[in-house]
Order: structure tokens, then C-alpha cells, then sequence
């Protein structure tokens, strides 16, 4: 390979060089042809975004064609910006790859018209594909790791969002949960809670699973270690808001929850901790003669 | 040699643990609050680990075997102020403390005590007994 490209640093070089606007108007045809969106980008850019990028290349592949060379920074710079305006705009990764790959075509047409011996030819086409492969590869990989930033930052903002500690009453927390509890998940959980019982210096702490889709066996062992946690600090920990299902699973699955008090609806855990803080809910216009207890 | 000092509140026996906990020192604290609850009879003892802030599994063990001498000795245990920290780390570490009694400062610790002392009848129902007005 590599006497090959010392051999022939002429050829392919030369060709895109002299034919940089035959291959310009060339490619502009294939975009318009097989991988055009034009609802999401119009003419003047494309060819824009298409000529700079061009003329990036053609003087980079003057000097290597290593696409990780420093002759290659700036293309792949541009090109790495242009990967993510167009995930910003909507393109997939296929077709911001393809806005690369359909380069090929012109640059082959253009080699074929100069280079006279097909052995040549090949080799030429050879570099030029592999090249051309290289750039679009790094497309795809700057695609997916914008994904990746994507999936990583609502993440974090999902689990910012989904574990609020509410203070029910004087003494008294709630933890509604909603969505699937996984360990990362259920360590935030866990400290937020613990924290919020010291800080309200509160005696009880209810979880409640009413937003949770499914529990297996992992997250039940999730919530028995967060309650067993809560109870070593001194707090008594209740669960609530456990649907039909969801008993049938933790039964069927044999989770042992004889420690843990639960009650079906976040309602009945809060009476049961009123009355373990012995306090009553009374009705005003009896409430001197007939105290109703909770 | 330090020691961690056991104070005598009438009935009940208090031990604040305000330094970080050594082995040894950790021993000499299951000596000294076993012969001084045989020495005084004391029904109750208040542990106080507020300013604990780490725990490894040794120190786990030692709190449970403490709670255990003085069931022994028919004096109860309560473990107060426990940091989310530290109640963290002994769950993963699979010490749930299962026979001891816990409470979130001293002061429900010591009414969880007195109301352990004043019924003895069903003492597993007072574990949290936070009422107060």
C-alpha cells in the first residue's frame, strides 16, 4: 500500500486537482439525484457546504492520504461540522455519509478520462475510494457520538427530574418514583432521601411505586436496601402505591417483603403515618365531640 | 490509651462516639459498656454515632455484637444519628443491624428508651414511638 501511494502520488493528486470543477458539477448531480433533501437543505448551501469541502480535500490529498494527518485537520474539521448541523437539520447518519460517498462517482468518472492503463486505474481508484471511505466513516462517527451527547444529557435531566422528595407533613416525606429503577438510578434516590430525612428531621418516609412500570427482582432489591437504609437511621420507611400486577410479580418472583410495610395507595400509607405520629384527622363541625381517627 | 466515655443517665447507659472509630478502640468500647451495664444494671443504652462518618464492616459487626451483649444482659439498644452515608454503606455491605433499634437524634432516641423501660409488655412495638407535640 504504501509503495503504492508513494509510486503514484502523482495520478490520483493531479487528476482532482485539474478536474476540481469537473467533479464539483459532477458531484452536485449525484447529491441531487440519490440523497437530496431538499426540505431540509436548500441549493445554495449544499453547494456551498459541497465546494468548500472540495477544495479542503483536493489540497489535503496533495500533500498524504492519511485522512488522520495534520494535512487532513481542516477537512475534517469542516466535515465534522457539517455532520452536525445536518443532525441538527434532520439528516440521518446514512444520508449525511452518503453527501461524502457520492463523491465517488465524479472522482472515478474523472480518473477514468485521464488514466490510460486500467492497472493504473485501479490502483488510483483504489486510493481514492479508500480515502473517500476514511472521510465517511468519521461522518458517522461524529453522528452517532452527537447521539450519544444527546442520550447522555436527558439522562442526566431525567434523573434530575425524576427524584423529587416531597414533604407530606411535618415530619412525614413522600418519594414518588416514576419510571424504571436502575442502580444509578436508585443510589440518587437513595441519598436524596436519606439526605431529605435528615434535614426535615423526619420519622417517616414513604415510597411510592405507583410510576413504576415493572419491578424485578434487582429494583425490589433496590427499594428493600433503600428502606433498610432509611430504617437504620432511625426513620420508618413504608411503600405504597403498589398496583395489582405488580403484587402478583413480587409474589411469583419470591421477593420477601415481610420487613418492609406496604399499603396499596400512597392515601393509606399517610394515615398510617399520622397515626404512628399520633395525630389524627378530625372533620370541623364535630370535631370537639366526635374525633374521627385516621 | 483513649477511651470512648460511657455516661450513666439513670437507667440507661450513653455512649456518643465522637472520634473516628479504630479497632482497638472499638474493642475496649464492647468491654467497657459490658462490664458497666453489669455494674449498674442498666436497662437501656443510647449509642450516639452522629459524628461518625466512616464505617467499614468491622465496626457493622461491632455495633451488632454490642446490641447483642446487652440483649444478654437484658438492657436495650438504640443507634441514633446515624449520617445517609454510613446507613449506605453498611446496606451494601449486607448489615442491616436487624436486632438493634434506631432513632434520629438522641432525643427520640431517649423517649424510645424511657418508652421501652415504662412497657416492657411488646417491646418491638415502640421502635419508632416519635410522638410528641
Amino acid at each position: 500500500m504504501s509503495r503504492l501511494r508513494t509510486d503514484r502520488m502523482s495520478a490520483f493528486q493531479e487528476v482532482i486537482k485539474n478536474n476540481e470543477a469537473a467533479i464539483l458539477s459532477g458531484w452536485m448531480n449525484e447529491l441531487a439525484g440519490s440523497t437530496r433533501r431538499s426540505d431540509l437543505i436548500n441549493d445554495a448551501d449544499l453547494q456551498r457546504q459541497a465546494s468548500e469541502l472540495l477544495r479542503l480535500f483536493v489540497d489535503a490529498a496533495q500533500t498524504t492520504s492519511d485522512v488522520q494527518s495534520e494535512a487532513f485537520a481542516g477537512t475534517r474539521e469542516f466535515l465534522k461540522e457539517i455532520t452536525k448541523s445536518r443532525m441538527e437539520q434532520g439528516f440521518s447518519p446514512a444520508e449525511t455519509a452518503m453527501f461524502i460517498l457520492s463523491l465517488k462517482q465524479p472522482v472515478f468518472n474523472a480518473l477514468r478520462a485521464t488514466v490510460k492503463s486500467s492497472s493504473d486505474l485501479m490502483d488510483e481508484v483504489w486510493t481514492s475510494g479508500d480515502l473517500l471511505d476514511k472521510l465517511a466513516m468519521l461522518t458517522v462517527t461524529t453522528a452517532i457520538g452527537y447521539r450519544e451527547q444527546t442520550i447522555v444529557r436527558q439522562q442526566e435531566e431525567m434523573m434530575e427530574l425524576s427524584t423529587p422528595v416531597v414533604k407530606l407533613w411535618d415530619g412525614v416525606l413522600a418519594l414518588p418514583l416514576i419510571g424504571t429503577l436502575d442502580s444509578a438510578r436508585t443510589q440518587v434516590v437513595m441519598e436524596s432521601l436519606l439526605t431529605a430525612i435528615v434535614e426535615t428531621n423526619s420519622q417517616v418516609a414513604i415510597i411510592d411505586i405507583t410510576g413504576v412500570p415493572t419491578v424485578d427482582t434487582l429494583v425490589a432489591q433496590h427499594l428493600i436496601k433503600t428502606i433498610t437504609a432509611a430504617r437504620l437511621m432511625g426513620a420508618d420507611c413504608y411503600l405504597s402505591g403498589i398496583r395489582p400486577a405488580i403484587a402478583q410479580t413480587i409474589v411469583h418472583l419470591g421477593i420477601d417483603l415481610n420487613d418492609v410495610q406496604t399499603k396499596a395507595k400512597l392515601s393509606d400509607a399517610f394515615a398510617l403515618a399520622l397515626s404512628r405520629l399520633g395525630k389524627t384527622v378530625v372533620n370541623v363541625k364535630t370535631a370537639p365531640t366526635k374525633a374521627k381517627e385516621v | 490509651m483513649d477511651r470512648i466515655p460511657i455516661l450513666k443517665v439513670g437507667d440507661c447507659l450513653l455512649v456518643t462516639i465522637q472520634v473516628d472509630m479504630h479497632d482497638e478502640l472499638a474493642m475496649s468500647l464492647q468491654e467497657d459498656l459490658t462490664s458497666q451495664i453489669a455494674k449498674y444494671a442498666s436497662r437501656g443504652v443510647l449509642i450516639d454515632i452522629s459524628s461518625l462518618e466512616i464505617v467499614d464492616s468491622f465496626i457493622g459487626r461491632m455495633l451488632a455484637n454490642i446490641a447483642a451483649m446487652s440483649r444478654v444482659l437484658d438492657a436495650q439498644t438504640v443507634l441514633t444519628g446515624m449520617q445517609p452515608a454510613v446507613a449506605i454503606t453498611l446496606v451494601e455491605l449486607g448489615m442491616a443491624l436487624p436486632g438493634i433499634k434506631t432513632a434520629l437524634n438522641v432525643e427520640r432516641g431517649m423517649e424510645l428508651l424511657k418508652a421501652y423501660l415504662n412497657q416492657d409488655v411488646e417491646p418491638e412495638e415502640t421502635e419508632i414511638d416519635g410522638a410528641q407535640e
